[in-house]
């Protein structure tokens, strides 16, 4: 057994696990949505201990956008299969067949789609009442003001003037038929304590976390890795060989490595000590406009 | 005077600190409140600033903002980070709750920024609800407000024992002793209204950093601790919870297969350790503690806030909602209870209406049934009310449907404290704050297994019975019951008669006297003496009863030994010469129909427990006879 967790983290971890035995005592159908990344390797970690010896009572949701970093698609499978878990796997079909790609139709189209149309049909098909998101409170300021128990309408809409007050631990989970709630158990965390209680707890995450050497092209100052054949390469731009990392990950043409030497977790809690931009940095979907990630939200961005 | 936006030199020596010894760093929460402008957003900004968790890309962000929004002219406007949602920049007011976090080398925090609008009382009351400090920002020139006492209030009874007082803007009234002297001494001259235990005032300037993390120059007069000194700290008011008494909310039963059966919760008070004996508040019902199951392996004890799920060494009933405690600390049971309430809705709260009641992870039907008064926020007096409207706080009388364990909210929090919920519209209309229960009887509590029968009667120093008195009309059954009665309650004897006066007025009402209703009428007699046998009483049941298998029935219902069947054995021709009633007599004629003796039969019994006849002599000496015979029988003590 590893050292204690620290007072801080031991709270956090307390605090989801509540937050996800809440979910399965009060709703009949939930899902978790597992998008992959850190963050949902610590909640799947942090579901796994709440609901111990019992594995989780719901299936792990992966929107794939076919765009996804080969990497990822492979430690999904094998992370559900070490732990035996269910995992469904949606794509957007009718995105896939109109070719709806990064590069031809813009990040934000590409997204409306392939992301938040995807979920909203997984969520809609599967008659989920409840599912879990790996979000923070701390990723973006219209994400400061979400609750941990967020109610979305039958259209799965997010209206920021109409949320529950949420006082000490007594969420309200009351939904009438077609509701839905989205549930973050990491609202509370921040990206040093995820990166902490990786290290404390020894959690598996994506290899493409640390680094290593890839082949990253550089566009308007971003590093983006050239994950397959399909990316796309503007008239003299040449794949080179650099030692990155990525702080966050999603659709490879869209998400932006890091250089780093950092490649075991303690290299990269002292690294993001030290950093000086934030992980939203790597996102090129958040970057549109001021506000953007509440316009995603509100039409049912996760 | 610092100056804005000067990188903390210490900031990149603290950050490898962070990642080197800080293994007991703890997690205080706490809640900025203030007026409109007050300064909530600069001082949430620079604590953000200063703590160096903005990055050079949100730092660019604010730039590009502040160009945009900003209040401060060309400067970068710090209040921007923490200005959420589109809709509030626009207006230039937040208007809901945000959470904020920053570290420094001692503690995590986690901020509720809570807007100082008047009517939005219940977002401050969600950020309270969870902090354990509350900063009340006040803008020097302007001094305490009534919105600076109404922030206090609603801090003081939510619960939060530590304030700050930050008196912003100092800068603006010149680093003036004075002006911090007067708000420190009005502050202090509500005191009496709010029960902190800490109260710290610090002079600052958000926007420029003074004695916000450190040492202003421009104040040499004040030698306190700075903001962040005192966030660091201030005693948290979760130290203590783990030596008050257990209480474990159980919150999901964990049954994976038929051999493990688990009850999963956050221990909200105490601790537990394996082979400690636990009951169920509701109930009373007793078990050990046979495991602390965790995935990280078993362990021996566990402690507040740890989420741990307990097996027991016996099967009682368990489920969602339940508490366990320990048998010698319980909390209160009980149906009825005074609460404080925030109304957090646009309907207003009306008294009788049925709302549903969310108390740990119980929910419950539950309605106000009293409306004691409301508390005026800006003179703290108690006013008369009728009903309670959006951001009102009163004080309120409830129910719930079934009873509910329960602690005061200033014991515990989590078990103290509850949410109502519109059954239609399902949404949060009030927050409540339980200060005490409203039965008597409620440090009385159910024992499960041990309130039984014979308990019921043993606290009454009595062995139940039914002495039934059967006879013909006229016998002097009711005679001789009533002397028993008396002479049973003299001795201190607890006890009940039931007769046909007693029963055919009420329970009996639609009955008549064919067979039929004759059998009907003694089956109720007959089950209520069951009921109140059970309730440890001694019950003398005084009908004719004239058929044996009714008799039998009766017998049937109660334990052997618990039927006393009394046959007052008087001969037709003395009933019917006595004929109190006149009831022979208009049967005779005709106008009474199925009377028992004339037209209607009885049924002598054939081996009762007493006969009574009139060789035992009168009235007097057959219930002495009774009694005696009761005691032979250990029924009643000698
Ligand atoms: N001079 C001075 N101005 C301040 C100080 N703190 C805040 N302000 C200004 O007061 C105004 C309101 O501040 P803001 O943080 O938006 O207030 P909020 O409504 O409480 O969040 C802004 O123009 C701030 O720049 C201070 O300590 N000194």
């Amino acid at each position: 057994m590893s050292s204690p967790l620290k007072p801080h983290l031991r709270r956090l971890e307390a605090e989801a696990i509540f937050i996800m035995r809440e979910v399965v005592a009060n709703f009949t159908k939930p899902v978790m949505l597992y998008s992959i990344g850190k963050d949902s390797s610590v909640m799947l970690h942090l579901a796994m201990k709440a609901f111990h010896p019992a594995r989780p009572p719901f299936p792990l949701l992966h929107i794939d956008t076919t765009w996804k970093f080969r990497e990822m698609i492979s430690f999904r499978d094998e992370t559900a299969r070490r732990l035996g878990l269910d995992l469904l796997v949606h794509t957007n079909e009718e995105g896939r067949a109109a070719g709806i790609n990064p590069f031809d139709h813009g990040s934000s189209n590409y997204t409306q789609v392939m992301k938040t149309e995807a979920l909203k049909q997984a969520l809609g098909t599967g008659g989920y009442d409840a599912a879990f998101g790996g979000a923070r409170r701390d990723e973006e300021k219209s994400r400061a003001k979400e609750r941990v128990f967020s109610f979305r309408t039958g259209s799965h809409g997010w209206d920021p003037k109409n949320q529950r007050p949420e006082l000490w631990s007594l969420y309200n989970t009351r939904i009438a038929p077609g509701e839905s709630i989205r549930v973050f158990p990491l609202s509370n965390w921040t990206e040093l304590d995820i990166w902490e209680y990786i290290l404390a707890e020894n959690i598996p995450i994506v290899p493409l976390y640390l680094s290593a050497e890839r082949p990253v092209v550089t566009r308007s100052g971003q590093l983006i890795m050239a994950d397959d054949a399909r990316m796309r390469l503007l008239p003299g731009e040449v794949p080179q060989k650099k030692r990155v990392r990525f702080r966050t990950l999603g659709c490879y043409p869209l998400t932006a490595a890091v250089e780093s030497e950092a490649v075991t977790v303690e290299d990269i809690v002292a690294e993001m000590l030290l950093a000086t931009t934030s992980e939203r940095q790597g996102r090129l979907i958040d970057h549109d406009e001021s506000g953007s990630m509440e316009k995603k939200k509100r039409e049912g961005y996760f | 005077m610092a100056e804005p936006l000067t990188l903390a030199p210490e900031a990149v020596r603290s950050a490898r600190s962070l990642a080197l010894g800080d293994a007991d760093k703890s997690l205080l929460r706490f809640i900025t409140c203030g007026s409109v402008d007050d300064g909530k957003s600069t001082l949430i900004g620079r604590l953000l600033y200063d703590s160096k968790r903005l990055f050079e890309d949100q730092i660019a962000a604010l730039e590009k903002d502040s160009r945009r929004f900003g209040t401060v002219g060309d400067d970068i406007d710090l209040a921007l980070l923490v200005d959420g949602l589109e809709a509030e920049r626009e207006q230039g007011i937040t208007i809901d709750v945000a959470y904020r976090f920053f570290a420094t080398e001692k503690r995590k925090f986690i901020v509720a920024d809570t807007p100082g609008h008047e009517q939005y009382t219940r977002n401050m009351a969600t950020g309270a609800s969870t902090a354990d400090l509350a900063v009340l920002l006040i803008d020097a020139r302007k001094g305490i407000l009534p919105q600076t006492r109404r922030h206090a209030t609603i801090a003081s009874l939510l619960g939060i024992r530590h304030v700050l007082l930050a008196i912003n803007k100092i800068d603006l009234v010149g680093y003036d002793r004075a002006v911090y002297d007067a708000i420190v001494a009005a502050f202090d001259a509500d005191a009496g209204n709010y029960a902190f235990s800490s109260r710290v005032a610090i002079p600052i300037s958000a926007r420029f950093g003074d004695n916000v993390s450190g040492q202003s120059p421009a104040m040499p007069w004040y030698r306190g601790p700075t903001l962040i000194e005192h966030l660091e700290n201030v005693e948290l008011a979760a130290d203590g919870a783990a030596e008050r008494p257990l209480r474990f909310p159980v919150q999901w039963v964990n049954r994976p297969d038929l051999t493990f059966r688990g009850y999963a919760g956050t221990i909200a008070a105490g601790s537990v350790r394996t082979g400690d004996e636990v009951v169920v508040a509701r109930t009373g019902q007793a078990a050990r503690v046979e495991r602390i199951v965790t995935h990280d392996g078993d362990l021996t004890s566990a402690e507040a806030e740890d989420a741990v799920t307990l097996t027991l060494d016996r099967e009682i009933d368990v489920s969602r909602g339940d508490l366990l405690v320990p048998a010698d600390a319980r909390p209160e049971v009980a149906d009825q209870f005074a609460a404080h309430l925030i109304w957090m809705a646009d309907e207003p709260m009306l008294p009788g209406r049925p709302y549903l009641m969310k108390i740990g992870t119980r929910t419950i039907g539950a309605a106000v049934t009293e409306l004691k008064h409301r508390v005026e926020m800006d003179t703290l007096k108690p006013l008369a009310a009728k009903t309670l409207a959006l951001n009102d706080i009163g004080f309120a009388n409830l129910s719930t449907a079934e009873p509910i364990a329960f602690d005061a909210y200033d014991d515990n929090r989590t078990t103290g404290a509850f949410i109502l919920i519109d059954r239609f519209t399902n949404q949060t209309v009030a927050a409540g704050l339980i200060r005490f229960g409203l039965r008597r009887a409620t440090n009385i509590h159910r024992q499960a297994l041990t309130v039984d029968k014979a308990s019921r009667a043993g606290a009454k120093g009595q062995k139940p019975a039914v002495l039934w008195f059967t006879g013909l009309s006229g016998a002097g059954k009711s005679t001789i019951a009533n002397l028993v009665e008396q002479k049973l309650h003299l001795s201190g004897r607890h006890t009940y008669l039931l007769d046909g006066d007693n029963v055919r007025h009420g329970l009996n009402r639609d009955l008549g006297f064919t067979d039929a209703d004759r059998v009907e009428n003694i089956r109720r007699v007959a089950e209520t003496a069951k009921l109140f046998v059970d309730a440890g009483l001694i019950v003398l049941a005084s009908f004719i009863s004239p058929f044996r298998s009714e008799r039998q029935l009766a017998r049937d219902l109660v334990e052997a030994g618990e039927f006393v069947e009394i046959f007052v054995d008087t001969p037709l021709e003395t009933a019917e010469a006595r004929d109190p009633k006149g009831l022979y007599k208009k049967a005779r004629e005709g106008k009474i129909r199925n009377f028992t003796g004339i037209d209607s039969p009885y049924e002598r019994p054939e081996s009762p427990e007493l006969r009574l006849s009139a060789e035992d002599g009168d009235a007097e000496a057959q219930a002495e006879r009774v009694i005696a015979y009761l005691v032979a029988q250990g029924i009643v003590p000698r």
